[in-house]
Formats: C-alpha cells, sequence, structure tokens
C-alpha cells in the first residue's frame, strides 16, 4: 500500500493558502476571515505531525477552514447577523451534498460532508474537528440518521 | 485569492511564537548562491546549497513542520553577510547538532577548531581526534556536515593539497577559500 508522502509544511500551506482564504471570506467576510485564516493554519499545524498520508490535504485543510468558520460563526451570533452560508466550495462531492445537509448542526454537517462528499477516514476528520475518530464516526451517523428521518418524512 | 503579505507574515510568527514548528527557516542571497538556512529551538541546525533539496531534507530530519520565518533567522542571516563581505571571520550562533551521530559530532567539533583561512587535512583532521587511520571515515562525516560554511568542512582538503571534493561542488569550495585569502 504506497502512502502518499507528507510535503514539508511549507509547500503544503504555500499551495492552499489562496484556496483557504478564499473559503473563508466567503463565509465570514473579508474582516473576519483574517483571523480565522491564521486560526485555520494553526489548527493544521498543531495537526500536522500526526498525519499518515499526504491524499486530500486540500479537502483536509478546508474542512479545518470550514469548522473554525463554524466556531467563529457560533461565537458571533447574537451580536451580529450572520451571513449567508453559501457554498464553500464549488467541488462536485459537495454541491450534490450540500442541499441536503444544510439543515444539519454544524458538527455533523462537516463530518458527513468530510466522510461522504470527501471519503476521508474517521481519524482524519476527528483531527479536523478537534475530537477524535470514534467522535466523528458518531457525528456522521448521527448525521445520516437524521437524512433518513427526513427523507421518510 | 492573493493572501496579503501583512497577513502571510502575521501567520508565520504566530506559528513561530507558538512553538509549533520543528524548525524555521529563511533564503538567503550569497556570492555562491542562494542559501537555505534553518533553525531549531536550539540553534543553527541545517544551510543548504540547494533550497528545494534542502527543505525535503530538514522536514525528513527536523520534522515535517518546518516554515519560513525570516525574522527567527536574522542573526545568521546577518553573520553569513558579513562572512561574505569580508567583514566576520568566526559565526558565534548556538548550533543544534544533537541528532547526528556521535563519531560525526565529534569530527564537527574537531572541525570548528580549524580558523578562518586555515586549510587542514583529512588526515590531520583524524590524528587530531585520535582516529589516524580514519581520513575515509573523517571525509564521510565532513560530506553529510548539515552547517556548511560556518562549520567550515571547505577547510579540509587532500593531503596532496587536491581540494578532493565538496557536497555544494568544487567550485563553491574554491570560492570560500579564496574569500579567506587561500589561493586554491
Amino acid at each position: 500500500m504506497g502512502e502518499m508522502p507528507i510535503p514539508p509544511f511549507e509547500r503544503f500551506y504555500h499551495e492552499h493558502r489562496s484556496a483557504v482564504l478564499s473559503v473563508l471570506r466567503r463565509r465570514l467576510g473579508s474582516q473576519r476571515a483574517e483571523d480565522a485564516y491564521q486560526e485555520t493554519f494553526l489548527r493544521a499545524l498543531r495537526a500536522y505531525d500526526r498525519l499518515r498520508d499526504g491524499r486530500n490535504l486540500r479537502a483536509w485543510v478546508l474542512t479545518i477552514a470550514e469548522r473554525v468558520a463554524i466556531d467563529e460563526q457560533r461565537r458571533a451570533r447574537g451580536q451580529a447577523e450572520l451571513p449567508e452560508q453559501e457554498a464553500w466550495d464549488a467541488r462536485p462531492a459537495f454541491a450534490q451534498l450540500e442541499h441536503l445537509v444544510s439543515q444539519l448542526p454544524p458538527t455533523e454537517r462537516a463530518a458527513v460532508v468530510l466522510r461522504y462528499g470527501y471519503d476521508l477516514d474517521y481519524e482524519r476528520i476527528g483531527a479536523a474537528l478537534g475530537s477524535g475518530a470514534e467522535a466523528a464516526r458518531q457525528a456522521a451517523s448521527s448525521g445520516v440518521r437524521r437524512l433518513r428521518r427526513k427523507e421518510v418524512t | 485569492m492573493t493572501v496579503s503579505s501583512d497577513l502571510d507574515g502575521r501567520f508565520r510568527q504566530a506559528a513561530a511564537q507558538a512553538g509549533l514548528l520543528d524548525a524555521a527557516f529563511d533564503l538567503a542571497d550569497s556570492p555562491i548562491g542562494t542559501l537555505l538556512v534553518a533553525v531549531s529551538e536550539r540553534g543553527l541546525c541545517q544551510i543548504s546549497f540547494d533550497p528545494d533539496e534542502g527543505l525535503d531534507r530538514l522536514s525528513r530530519t527536523l520534522g515535517r513542520r518546518v516554515l519560513r520565518v525570516p525574522r527567527r533567522l536574522e542573526r545568521p542571516r546577518r553573520q553569513l553577510d558579513e562572512y561574505f563581505d569580508g567583514r566576520r571571520t568566526a559565526f558565534d550562533l548556538p548550533m543544534d547538532v544533537r541528532r547526528l551521530p556521535a563519531f560525526q559530532r565529534r569530527v564537527l567539533e574537531e572541525l570548528a577548531r580549524v580558523s578562518f583561512g586555515e586549510v587542514t587535512t583529512y588526515g590531520q583532521l583524524a590524528a587530531r581526534l585520535g582516529r589516524p587511520t580514519a581520513a575515509r571515515a573523517v571525509g564521510g562525516a565532513l560530506n553529510r556536515n548539515p552547517i556548511p560554511i560556518v562549520l567550515p568542512c571547505h577547510r579540509v582538503i587532500g593531503a596532496n593539497g587536491r581540494l578532493v571534493g565538496y557536497a555544494g561542488g568544487l567550485e563553491r569550495k574554491r570560492a570560500l577559500l579564496r574569500l579567506e585569502g587561500v589561493a586554491a
């Protein structure tokens, strides 16, 4: 089983920083995007030496950005009106899932999108969400159950 | 979407201040080409003549959380500039060689005693280590010197006076010796 080597953080950062900023600006507006940008890459840096495979690093870091944006919106809730949560990524995988998951609670939504939209394993999803593999699995399966119930009604 | 240099710089600085990096590096222009210069928390840990290859090596040896943080490299860069301008003959920098094998560390310690403008041979260096027959092993240890220029392996030549070899290429070895006033 060939695993893709993980690049030095500098190369990873250089390659994905524009995409991360772009996502965060759409989610939060340019002002708040700057703090979120820094937080996203600090979280990525904290998790970086635990990564085992260099595939899907774009999806991985966008997940972290998504999580940071969720946290930021939670914090700001009540203080200001939330910006519209537009599609944060033009990838087809996400686009197909988006309308289904948009009503889910944030953690479940992120877990479902990452698991079924990006095919990430639970360990990596857990790392991105700041929890563990088991918590990520539970969030994804609880999200799926919620979606099923909705489909039935 | 372009990341402004201000935002970029703030992230780099924050990453270093949070203590999240295995090593910080910067690129330095010099008369012998662009150098990658890297420090760990403990000190100078790498100088490379090929920045791309050097970044990969840094990531393999120190850890993959390596980031360009120019502010962390100000002191070694300044001293290198002074050296190349002919205004400095000795470096005053903490160094981090703890990951190297014991024999190589001893060779590099002995090497550090060879001063600016002097040359020695692999055999003489081996003798100074009390291992007079180990010239070849000394050569191998020098060839893998992670901190060339500052740890002056360019000052070690063959017994016959030939330059013999240099990880950065003989042209660079010659240029460094000339800079130090050694006919080479």
